[in-house]
Formats: C-alpha cells, sequence, structure tokens
C-alpha cells in the first residue's frame, strides 16, 4: 500500500504518538475524550500552530528561524497600542502582518545574498524584534475594542457544549494554506529540492535565491500571524512573551517528522506535533497533580527518540534497496 | 552502427582555452560530435575533461574559443541556458534531490500546473512516459534515494532528455554500476544514438569505451591530443596518447632502480582483503627497504587499496602481517602505531588543514601519534618546520604561514613533510608528484631514493608511468578494482607496464 | 585585488584580536564621556568599587559560558542547553545545601551533574551523529524541566556563607567571581595551549576528515568539548544562584546561551570551527556586558539592550562573510577608478 513507504514512517511514527497519548488521556482522565476538549486543543494551540506552518517552510529549506518569538511579541504590542492611539483593528493587523513579513524578507536577503548562516541572522533578529518590542512599549497592554469583542464571542457552535472558536477557525485556515502551498505549488517543490541539494537545486536552474527569500518572508508572516491571533487569545499584547516560543515552534516542527538538515517533512506532520504538545498540556492540566515542568521534560524526551529515529531512519532508507 | 551522418555536425568545439588563475586548464581544444553519434572523451586526471564539460554546460565561460551547435556560435551561460539549447548533462555524482521521488525529480521546475496548483497526476504520467522512452520502468512515487545509482542514473537521463535535448553529455556514469546495470544503460545510449541525438561519454574504463563508442577524443595536460575512429584505434595507442607516450619511440628507460633481488623481510603482507564496493580482492607483499609500486589508470582502484592498508577503509575479507605478526588495521590511529604513513591524493579534502600554519600541519601527525600531553615544544615545532621547509624547498614567506596561502605544489609537499616528520617505516604516497613542477618532482623521486636507502618501505601509486619506472623495484598493476599483473626488476619498462594495463582477457 | 582581499580576510578570520578590542575601547570612551563617573574606581571597606568593576562582574557568568562555547563551536558545533544546564547545577547545589549537606559535596554534585549533562550531548553528536543544535536543543528543552523537578517549581532560597561568598564576595579586594572566570580562563589556557588538544581541536574544526587521517583522535575531542562545556556551564550556574541566594529554575540562564555565542562569534572564531580565540570569547562578553552597561547610562531601557547587540552580530556575520567583502571591494574598486 502506498501509504507504507518508508519515507512515511516518520510521519506514521507521529502520529502513532499522538493517537497513543490521546488514547491513553482519554482514558486516564474522565471527561478528556470530548469535542469541547477536541475543540479547545486547536484553539489553544493556534498560536504555536500557526507559527510552525511558517517554520516548517524554514526547516524544509534546511534553514532556522530564531526570531519568531520575538516577532510575536512585537506585534502583539504593535497592534496593542495602535489600536489603543485609535487606529482601527482592519488597518492596525494588516499592517503588522505586513511589517512581520518585511522583517522575513529583510533576513532572508541577507542570507541568500552574502551567504550568511541562518542561525546568527535570525539570532540577530530575534534581538532586533523583542529590542524594538520593548521600544514600542515597556509593558503590557490591554486591548479594548468591539471588534475583539466580536472576534472572541465568534465560533462555531458544534454541539450545544462545544463550540470552536474562532482561534481555531484561522488556524484551520492557515493549515489548509499551508498545506496547498507546500504540496501542491511548484514554490512547495522548489522548497523541498533546496532543502534536500541546495547544489543540485542550482544546476537544475531552479530560483533557489528567490524561495529562500519567500521562505523567510512566510515565517515572518506566520510569526506576525500567530501574534495577532495571540492579541485575540489574551486580549492584551505584551513584549515580554514568547521567550523560547521559537524552540517550542522548531520542536512542534521536527517531531512531526520534518528533517531539521531539511528536504523532508509535511504540514500534517507539524500540525500533528503542535497537537501532541496540547494533548500534553491538557493533560497536565487535567491531572492537576503534575505540574508545568513535565511537559519540557516530555517534549525533550519526545524530541530524542524522534531524532534518534530519524537518524535511523536516514541511514538506512535513503540507501537503495 | 552509427545513424548516417548529417553535413553539418552537431557539436563543433575549436579553439577553446580557459585559465584559473593562471593556471592553463584547457588549451585550444577541440572535439567534434556528430548527431547520432556516441563519442568518448579521455583522458587521466588534469586532462582538462570536466573543465571542457563546464564550458559546454554553462558553468564557466572559456577564455577563447567557440562553440558551435548545428553550426551556430552558442554561448551559454548557465546550467539552465546550456538546457534551452538542448544541451544536457548527467553528472557523475547524479545532480539530483535524493529526498524527493523519481517523478519530482524528473519534473522540477517544469511541473504541468492548473492556476499554480500541481497537477499530480499529470506530473507523474509524464514523468512515466520520460523513463518508458528509455525503455525504463519504476515506480515514479518512490524517493529517489531509494533507487540503486543505476536506476538513479536512468532517472537522471530521463529528467535531461524531457527537455528535447539534442546533445547529451554523461559524465562518468559508469562508476558505480555493476555490468548489466552498465549493459541497460548502454541499451539506452544506442537507442537515443539511433533516434539522432549525439551523445558524449566521459569515461576511464577502456572496455566500455571499445563497447560502445563510434569516435573517441583524447585529451592531455588541456590539451587536445587527437581524434579517433573506437574500430581503428588499437588499445595501446590510446594508452599512450593518454598517458603522454609517443606509440614510435618507447625508449628503453634506464631503470635507475634497478637492484640485484636481495631477498628482504617482508614489512607488510596483505591476503586476500576487499572491501564490498571499495576494492575486490588482492594480494600484496612489501619489503623493507623496497619501493612498491601501484600502476593503473584512474578507477583502477589503487586508492582504494592505499585505503584500505592505512585503516581508512578497512578490509572486510583476507589478512594481513606486520613484521611476521597478525595485525588488523581498524583506524588511521591504529596505522601510524605500525609506524605506517599516508599521504592522500586529494590533498583539499583530506590532506590540508587550510587555515592552520604550515608548521602546525607539517608537526600535527607526529604531535597526534606521541599524543595531547607530550606537546613539542615551540622550538622543536620551528626546528621540525624549518628543517622540511629547507629539505623539500617549500616556497613559504614563513613557518606561520597559513597553509591554504601556498601553491599547490608547496601544500603537497608540506604534506609529504607531515609524515615524513613521523619517521614511519612504511609510507604511502599517492599521487605525490601531482601539480608539481618539474624541479620539485626531480626533488621528490630523489628523496624516495633516500629513504629507501635508509629501509624505509614506500608504497608508491603514480599515473605518471616513467616515474613509477624511474623510482620502483617492484611494480603491481591494477585494472577495474583488480590486480591484473606484477614486475620486477629489469622488467619495468613504460611499455611492459602499458602492456599489462591494456591486456585484454 | 586579490592581495587586498587577502588582507582584509586576515583581518576577519583566523582570531584577530583587533576588532573586538577597538569595539570595546570605543564603548568604554563613549561611557567615559557620556556618564560621568565611569572611569571611577573606589575604594571602600578594602574593596574596590566601580562601573568597571561592575562591568566584569555581571559579565562573570556569560564569560564562563563563552570560555566552554568557544571550545565547542572550534569543534565546529555549538551548545545550545547551557542556560539548562545552569539551571540544573544551581538546583542541586540548593537543595542539596537545603539538605544540610556539605558545600563541598553539593558544588561538587553540581559540577558533576553538570558534566553528565555535557556527557550526554557529546555522545548525541560524535557516536549518534546528530547535529550538535538539535542535539542539544534537546537538553535545552529537557533541561530546564529537571532543574524545576529538583526544586519541585519553587525558588529555593539558601544561606550557606560559602556559597553566597561564590557570588557575592571579595578577594584580593576584587569581585570572587572576577577570580574564578580568571582561574577557570587559566586552566582553559593552558589545556588547550600548553598540550596539543588546542592544536587538535583547531584542526579537527577546519577539516576533521584529514585531521582523522592524520591521527588525532576527533571522535574523542568532539564527545569532551561539550563535557567542558557543561562544566563551564555549571559553574556559571552555581554562580548564578549565589548572587541571588536562590536557584530560580525557571528564569536562570535564560537566553544566556545566545549570548555566549555571540560572545564568542564577535570575538572572532568563527562559527564553523577550525582556529578558536579565548582571549576574544573573553573581550566579545565584556563587549556585550560594556554595551547593556551603555545602553543603561544613556536612558535606555534594559529590555531594549538587544537591539545593539542585533546590530553588532549582523555587522560581524556580514563582515565574516566572503561575498560581502567581495562586493565592498567591488564597489571600492570602481570607486577608486572611476
Amino acid at each position: 500500500m502506498r501509504i507504507f513507504r518508508s519515507q512515511h514512517l516518520p510521519l506514521i511514527g507521529t502520529v502513532g504518538v499522538l493517537l497513543t497519548l490521546y488514547i491513553t488521556a482519554s482514558v486516564m482522565y474522565p471527561g478528556f475524550f470530548s469535542l469541547r476538549v477536541l475543540a479547545n486543543l486547536f484553539g489553544d494551540n493556534a498560536i504555536l500552530g500557526i507559527a510552525a506552518v511558517g517554520m516548517t517552510f524554514v526547516i524544509l529549506s534546511g534553514g532556522i528561524d530564531l526570531s519568531v518569538g520575538s516577532v510575536l511579541a512585537f506585534t502583539t504590542i504593535l497592534i496593542a497600542s495602535l489600536l489603543e492611539k485609535g487606529v482601527s483593528p482592519l488597518l492596525a493587523i494588516p499592517t503588522a502582518l505586513a511589517i512581520g513579513s518585511l522583517f522575513g524578507a529583510f533576513m532572508g536577503f541577507l542570507i541568500q545574498r552574502y551567504e550568511l548562516p541562518p542561525f546568527l541572522i535570525t539570532l540577530g533578529g530575534m534581538f532586533l524584534a523583542r529590542g524594538m518590542a520593548f521600544v514600542v512599549r515597556e509593558a503590557s497592554l490591554g486591548i479594548t475594542s468591539p471588534f475583539y469583542a466580536s472576534i472572541q464571542d465568534l465560533g462555531i457552535p458544534l454541539t450545544d457544549k462545544a463550540r470552536l472558536p474562532a482561534t481555531a477557525i484561522i488556524y484551520l485556515i492557515v493549515f489548509a494554506a499551508g498545506v496547498l502551498l507546500t504540496h501542491h505549488t511548484r514554490f512547495g517543490r522548489n522548497v523541498f529540492a533546496v532543502g534536500g541539494n541546495e547544489a543540485s537545486a542550482r544546476l537544475m536552474g531552479l530560483p533557489v535565491a528567490r524561495t529562500k527569500v519567500l521562505i523567510y518572508t512566510l515565517s515572518g508572516f506566520c510569526a506576525a500571524l500567530a501574534g495577532v491571533v495571540s492579541t485575540f487569545y489574551m486580549g492584551s499584547g505584551n513584549p515580554a512573551i514568547g521567550m523560547g516560543f521559537e524552540l517550542d515552534v522548531i520542536a512542534a516542527v521536527v517531531i512531526g517528522g520534518t528533517l531539521l538538515s531539511g528536504g523532508v517533512g509535511s504540514q500534517l506532520g507539524t500540525l500533528t506535533g503542535a497537537l501532541i504538545f496540547g494533548v500534553i498540556q491538557t493533560a497536565l492540566v487535567f491531572d492537576g497533580r503534575l505540574n508545568s515542568w513535565w511537559l519540557r521534560i516530555a517534549v525533550g524526551l519526545l524530541l530524542l527518540v524522534f531524532i534518534l529515529f530519524q537518524r535511523t531512519l536516514s541511514r538506512t532508507s535513503l540507501k537503495p534497496t | 552502427m552509427p545513424a548516417p551522418q548529417s553535413p553539418e555536425p552537431l557539436l563543433r568545439i575549436e579553439g577553446l582555452s580557459k585559465s584559473f588563475r593562471g593556471v592553463k586548464a584547457l588549451s585550444e581544444v577541440q572535439l567534434t560530435v556528430r548527431a547520432g553519434e556516441i563519442h568518448a572523451l579521455m583522458g587521466e586526471n588534469g586532462a582538462g575533461k570536466s573543465t571542457l564539460i563546464k564550458a559546454l554546460t554553462g558553468v564557466h565561460a572559456p577564455d577563447a574559443g567557440e562553440i558551435r551547435l548545428l553550426g551556430r556560435q552558442v554561448r551559454p551561460e548557465s546550467p539552465r541556458d546550456a538546457e534551452n539549447l538542448g544541451i544536457s548533462t548527467v553528472y557523475q555524482e547524479v545532480n539530483l534531490v535524493p529526498t524527493m521521488s523519481v517523478a519530482d525529480n524528473i519534473c522540477l521546475g517544469r511541473q504541468p500546473t492548473r492556476f499554480g496548483f500541481l497537477r499530480k497526476r499529470a506530473l507523474r504520467d509524464r514523468a512515466a512516459k520520460a523513463l518508458s522512452r528509455i525503455g525504463v520502468q519504476l515506480d515514479v512515487s518512490r524517493s529517489l534515494g531509494s533507487c540503486s545509482m543505476a536506476e538513479q542514473q536512468l532517472v537522471a537521463i530521463a529528467r535531461a532528455l524531457d527537455v528535447q535535448a539534442k546533445l547529451l553529455i554523461l559524465d562518468e556514469p559508469t562508476s558505480s554500476l555493476d555490468e548489466r546495470e552498465v549493459e541497460t544503460l548502454f541499451n539506452v545510449m544506442r537507442q537515443l544514438r539511433a533516434e539522432g541525438l549525439g551523445l558524449i561519454f566521459v569515461t576511464h574504463f577502456l572496455d566500455q569505451v571499445y563497447a560502445i563508442s563510434d569516435r573517441i577524443t583524447v585529451l592531455r595536460n588541456g590539451t587536445f591530443v587527437g581524434e579517433y575512429v573506437a574500430t581503428e584505434l588499437p588499445r595501446l595507442k590510446l594508452i599512450n596518447a593518454m598517458l603522454g607516450r609517443e606509440f614510435a619511440e618507447m625508449e628503453k628507460l634506464e631503470h635507475t632502480a634497478a637492484e640485484a633481488e636481495v631477498k628482504r623481510e617482508v614489512v607488510l603482507e596483505a591476503r586476500g582483503i576487499s572491501k564490498a564496493g571499495v576494492m575486490g580482492e588482492i594480494d600484496l607483499d612489501i619489503h623493507k627497504g623496497e619501493v612498491l609500486g601501484l600502476a593503473g589508470l584512474l578507477g583502477s582502484g589503487r586508492s582504494e587499496t592505499a585505503k584500505m592498508l592505512f585503516g581508512i577503509h578497512p578490509s572486510e575479507t583476507g589478512h594481513l602481517k606486520i613484521n611476521g605478526a597478525e595485525a588488523s588495521i581498524r583506524s588511521p590511529r591504529v596505522a601510524m602505531r605500525h609506524k605506517f604513513g599516508f599521504c592522500s591524493e586529494d590533498r583539499k579534502t583530506e590532506g590540508v588543514i587550510p587555515h592552520l600554519s604550515v608548521r602546525e600541519n607539517i608537526i600535527l601527525a607526529m604531535q597526534a601519534s606521541r599524543g595531547p600531553l607530550r606537546q613539542l615544544s615551540a622550538k622543536e615545532q620551528q626546528t621540525i618546520a624549518e628543517h622540511y621547509i629547507r629539505a623539500l624547498n617549500i616556497k613559504t614567506a614563513s613557518t606561520e604561514t597559513p597553509i591554504m596561502n601556498l601553491s599547490g605544489g608547496n601544500q603537497q609537499k608540506a604534506l609529504l613533510a607531515r609524515w615524513l616528520a613521523t619517521q614511519p617505516k612504511l609510507i604511502i604516497l599517492d599521487e605525490p608528484t601531482r601539480g608539481i613542477d618539474v624541479g620539485a618532482k626531480a626533488e621528490i623521486e630523489k628523496l624516495i631514493h633516500s629513504l629507501r636507502a635508509d629501509g624505509m618501505s614506500v608504497l608508491f601509486i603514480s599515473s605518471d608511468v616513467e616515474e613509477i619506472v624511474r623510482t620502483c623495484q617492484r611494480v603491481a598493476v591494477l585494472r577495474d578494482r583488480k590486480k591484473v599483473g606484477e614486475l620486477r626488476g629489469s622488467e619495468i619498462q613504460p611499455e611492459n607496464i602499458v602492456h599489462v594495463i591494456a591486456h585484454h582477457d | 585585488m586579490t592581495d587586498s582581499l587577502g588582507k582584509v580576510r586576515s583581518w576577519f578570520s583566523g582570531g584577530s584580536l583587533f576588532w573586538p578590542a577597538v569595539g570595546l575601547g570605543l564603548l568604554f570612551i563613549f561611557n567615559a564621556i557620556f556618564a560621568s563617573g565611569f572611569l571611577n574606581i573606589e575604594v571602600r571597606d578594602g574593596h574596590l568599587y566601580g562601573a568597571m568593576i561592575d562591568i566584569v562582574h555581571q559579565g562573570a557568568k556569560v564569560m564562563l559560558l563563552a570560555i566552554g562555547m568557544t571550545l565547542v563551536i572550534g569543534s565546529g558545533g555549538v551548545d545550545l542547553s547551557v542556560g539548562s544546564i545552569m539551571a540544573i547545577a544551581g538546583a542541586v547545589a540548593a537543595a542539596m545545601v537545603q539538605a544540610n549537606i556539605g558545600l563541598p559535596a553539593a558544588l561538587l554534585a553540581a559540577l558533576g551533574i553538570a558534566c553528565v549533562a555535557g556527557l550526554c550531548n557529546g555522545l548525541l553528536v560524535s557516536v549518534a551523529g546528530i547535529q550538535p543544535i538539535i542535539a542539544t536543543l534537546i537538553l535545552m528543552v529537557a533541561g530546564r524541566g529537571v532543574a524545576m523537578l529538583i526544586t519541585n517549581g519553587q525558588i529555593l532560597t539558601f544561606e550557606n556563607p560559602g556559597f553566597v561568598f561564590l557570588g557575592n564576595g571579595h578577594f584580593l579586594g576584587l569581585p570572587f567571581t572576577l577570580t574564578v572566570v580568571l582561574v577557570t580562563l587559566a586552566l582553559t589556557l593552558l589545556l588547550t595551549r600548553k598540550t596539543a588538544i588546542g592544536l587538535f581541536l583547531e584542526s579537527l574544526g577546519d577539516n576533521e576528515r584529514a585531521a582523522r587521517y592524520s591521527g588525532v583522535p576527533t571522535r574523542l575531542i568532539k564527545t569532551l568539548v561539550y563535557v567542558f562545556s557543561g562544566l563551564c556551564a555549571g559553574i556559571a550556574g552555581l554562580i548564578a544562584a549565589s548572587n541571588i541566594k536562590a536557584a530560580d529554575s525557571s528564569r536562570v540562564g535564560e537566553m544566556l546561551e545566545l549570548d555566549a555565542i555571540f560572545a564568542v562569534v564577535v570575538g572572532g572564531t568563527a562559527l564553523t570551527g577550525g582556529r578558536f580565540t579565548l582571549l576574544g570569547s573573553i573581550l566579545g562578553a565584556l563587549l556585550i556586558q560594556t554595551l547593556t552597561t551603555t545602553m543603561y547610562n544613556l536612558g535606555v531601557p534594559p529590555s531594549v539592550a538587544p537591539v545593539p547587540k542585533a546590530i553588532v552580530i549582523l555587522a560581524v556575520c556580514l563582515m565574516q562573510s566572503s561575498k560581502f567583502r567581495e562586493h565592498l571591494l567591488a564597489l571600492a574598486g570602481r570607486k577608486a577608478t572611476a
């Protein structure tokens, strides 16, 4: 059967882990297995998930983006400040998205044009965006806006007790767009090619330079969009949030089966990775006994297992049969 | 049988020259390929084959000369350019993306789309069609990396043909293929020839050249040596053309290294060592105070044998005896403990530590064998470095110059010094005089003589037949990853060596 | 053309201390002019106090991390887990001291566990062949959780005078933290320059295959640099805990690994590995700390301090990029011939 090729094993593994965790939690905690919890899984993890959609492109190409958490924070405080000054949300939000995209494009340009290491450039980007966030405003700022109130009330009712919140809806839309862009366009194929073997991609005449810049632009856009969703979720902007967020995003992408070396992965895998985060987190809340730091340990262990698994796979499956 | 010729050749290259930083890689080279012909391009390392191909495919811009495609002059400026002109290339490393599917690889950059979205079924169909055109059946949805090298090569050809190629260049396509796979490839090539394509077949395998090519062009040291019809060219003449000996004048070289056969103790005895995919089974004996030469063409397995002996690719079969005692060499460090040394032929990736100074490069192996704690003092390092700089005439501004600033030849000498400093009992020299000027070559040959006189054993690998004759007491001849003969004493003459290489069983 | 390129290249690679020293000097001059009393050093209770002393004291943690990070980067790798290892070390020591186990045992245990953590990193990189970013990312994520586990999510305070002295005491008039840094630096310099380890490390980072073929024990060294980095992080963690007389597992060392990498790169060690300079990394760490202080003196809130850091990183990256240098020289050449 076509699904069970060796190249699909990582994804199957990830989905397997997700299902195992979900089923275990459903058995252990009454009330876990419900539509409400499921809907909230998407809603609560929308921020992580949306940023991870963008990060998937970057990692697929063999790069990395450490600026995501800072761009997220910057976006939230920028929007909050603009709204406070009376700017309409319909102007503030697109502005924030545009700035995030341009920021990403700038980093992408530097990385591509001068062959600078993505790790260092996005590290600089992280510092820059974080500093600029605090320049906008030192402290967090609440958002009062009728627009926001209506968004927060928005949701698709699923049953009389559960509904799909606006954040989840946005996440699912972004995910769908991500899937289309990654797996059903020439651009997506070029991303895979650049990550798989950049030298070959160049020799084949693919637009490597343009692809690389676009990738970082997308990542910046998604980070900014995650910031927008964050403002919906929290009802405020805060320049201090998201410290270390980029690492959670990278972890979600890697657990989802995308190789950090590039060229292999999928948006579905990333979605699964983000949901794994969500399931563990929700389970910890339900449990009440275990504390939040177990999330860190669990994620770390999962990362280890997945990476070793990917390593053994890449040592065998890519070899000729 | 080649297809009937058209009046104007498909490809005519004339007077092509290209230099890199003052070094002439190609000098007034010519090449003519007709439609419906398989044309072999041959020459040893450094002959200029890859530079010529890169000029044809737009990677390098030639300094002089012209390229005419069906009479029209062309100047390809990038690989994509060349592709659009109808020149397609399949490289030795199969420059595709192993993590993507076969179908994706064939159609990368030209996938069928509708409103910006890929039409996946059409994509798979197109790939399958491209493969069936050359008679290959493959599941186009599997990842390219899961296919064998032979299959990957065929995929690369399918991709190259997908763009209406008129001229197909195959750069060392058979290096990783077994006999059956080579035959499959050849059938594809014959079919393409019948369809009227021109094929350039770059290779160093003599048997294959004679099996498939119509005509042969030989390059040597960046110059054009000759163009021949395959059926009218005896093997010997071909090898001489490649190695640089005029067929008419094979003088008997004075065998300066000839000595009476003295029974010497055996330093290294290897029986049946081999490594799958790297080198076939081989037996070797090396005596104390002897220079054993390994002769053979590119790809015959000389460097691989050396790497087996030095523990870089440890052998999987057979056994080794060092000074009479059983030994197993599983890593360079173990080899060094047995007082072996190894000067690699690929100094860039396997020898030179670019940012470190000449001094540090020279003392590195010696220091490594002493361990980290017994550090050579600054004075000792300086003395050693200066000694070898003088002894080998290494041209460097100072001992502290980063080695990457030295010319290739001087880098090679510094690497040689690295191993001589460890005072090995057996030193393996793989092409030690490649890229060195004539004067320096003579110095190194003299050095090898004196090392031998002091009792050191030398395994000497070289493509320069005359050099082998001048320095070695015994010569093992390799061909296609096997030992095919051994010469000793007065038998060591250029024409004998060339005969053994060419010998067709 | 190639000559000037070579000259420019030698300025920016191969461990020239020129630029970080210049940067640091400029900052000092700037502060001396605009911040009154910057250069003042006064003596109180037999101890030296002053802005410059503060910089060294505050920067001690990053300096220690940078020492370990220099060797890791020299080997061609990177260690993202040092912040988390700091947290673990502080947590272990604080917990043991609180349980009335003697200070020497507590310190040894903390440093021992830090080394073990480093060993895990090292094995993942050299034996499992995992990319250093990923291998150390795992410990970075999980390690903090482990530290929280040890302190049970609380901030563990302690009063052990010996432990408190580590981060707050004075020795010969100067902060004890400076002593710790100097001793660590001295020992590391001895280790790398008075034995052949430095040479082995540089050759391994520059061309691993050539080093291996020359008999350098590459696998062993690659493993040990991570152990060493863990040790340095352990020491830094002990100081961090001592500074606030508590182990705060959730916050300690946050983002410090990036400061350490920054210090090493600015100091002149290339991220790709090979030649490294410990003194350069110390200068780089001092540069960051001075930058932060300068911002503070200018009235810029400390949270904005990352912005100049970003500009410096960008400048250093551009200078180390051969493509950028070619671009610059081409521009200069055009101007010269115009």
